[in-house]
């Protein structure tokens, strides 16, 4: 079974996240130790087991960028392969802009340039998804997508990054 | 995760870090990407007429085993013809600096970034040749 069909979605890039949300929670608590108490430990193991697949399960497909990549994978593409290293110039160049905006924001501890900053990424990765959604569901080039996943994975580090600056500046 | 020593070393203390004028013909720049950790490295090397690497700079946003590769090559490179850089291997790269498996990929970076690099600097020379 594969994560979309676990939880009853049609595998696309756009999904229903209500029905994500709603399946999971079900999942979640008729797979719930305190149900299994009683029970011998095989089925708790395999209750054990079916909370921790939906619990992968849900974080892939919540997360667009790892659903992107979990869709690649059904069809074979291994979008994040270690060994692939080439990636548009410009927009690697524009990853070393963001970091190093994101460096000089960090040491000048100004919040508003690095949640500007984010904004910033958040809007490209906005505009990626976009791109996923037809490139998957209406186009099905899967070699565009790749690409597009792989920028979406890349704005997601610095995404992370920033954000974890930003606790850090607060406390 | 433990580093190793030379990892440790380059890591709190680069070797060439920096930039090289992207504009000079004599200048190649060599510009590369992970997405599995987001690393993004830029390794730029300055030839000579005689097809000698004269300096190489590098910048790179990553783990420490990224930026020790990078600082490592940097190293390796100067004093290199362009076609002795284009066949540093990865593996040469992990060995020296004692990288884990799962940091392989580190090593793979900065080879990728000198066959750029040395890409570009070649692609230049034809332009200049053929003009």
């Amino acid at each position: 079974m594969n994560y979309f069909e676990l939880f009853g979605l049609i595998p696309q890039f756009s999904i229903d996240s209500t029905k994500l949300e709603t399946n999971f929670r079900e999942i979640q608590s008729s797979s719930h130790p305190d149900r299994f108490v009683t029970c011998t430990s095989a089925e708790k193991l395999q209750s054990m087991q079916t909370a921790t697949f939906a619990n992968s399960a849900y974080l892939t497909l919540k997360s667009p960028a790892l659903r992107a990549a979990y869709l690649l994978g059904l069809q074979g593409i291994d979008a994040i392969h270690e060994t692939n290293t080439n990636m548009p110039h410009d927009f690697l160049m524009q990853q070393m802009e963001w970091r190093e905006a994101m460096d000089d924001a960090k040491h000048a501890k100004d919040v508003v340039a690095l949640e500007n900053l984010l904004a910033e990424m958040q809007t490209e990765a906005k505009q990626l998804q976009e791109n996923l959604a037809e490139l998957f569901d209406t186009k099905q080039n899967f070699l565009v997508a790749t690409e597009e996943t792989r920028k979406l994975i890349f704005i997601d580090k610095v995404c992370a990054d920033i954000h974890k600056i930003i606790e850090h500046l607060d406390v | 995760m433990a580093y190793s020593d030379k990892v440790l070393d380059h890591y709190e203390n680069p070797r060439n870090v920096g930039s090289l004028d992207k504009n000079d013909p004599n200048v190649g720049t060599g510009m590369v990407g992970a997405p599995a950790c987001g690393d993004v490295m830029k390794l730029m090397i300055k030839v000579n007429d005689a097809g000698i690497i004269e300096d190489a700079k590098f910048k790179t946003y990553g783990c420490g085993s990224a930026i020790a590769s990078s600082s490592l090559v940097t190293e390796w490179l100067k004093g290199r013809t362009i076609d002795q850089a284009y066949a540093i291997k990865n593996s040469e790269i992990a060995e020296e600096l004692a990288l884990p498996p799962v940091k392989i990929h580190c090593s793979v970076l900065a080879e990728d970034a000198i066959k750029a690099a040395v890409a570009d600097i070649k692609a230049k020379q034809a332009a200049k040749q053929a003009a």
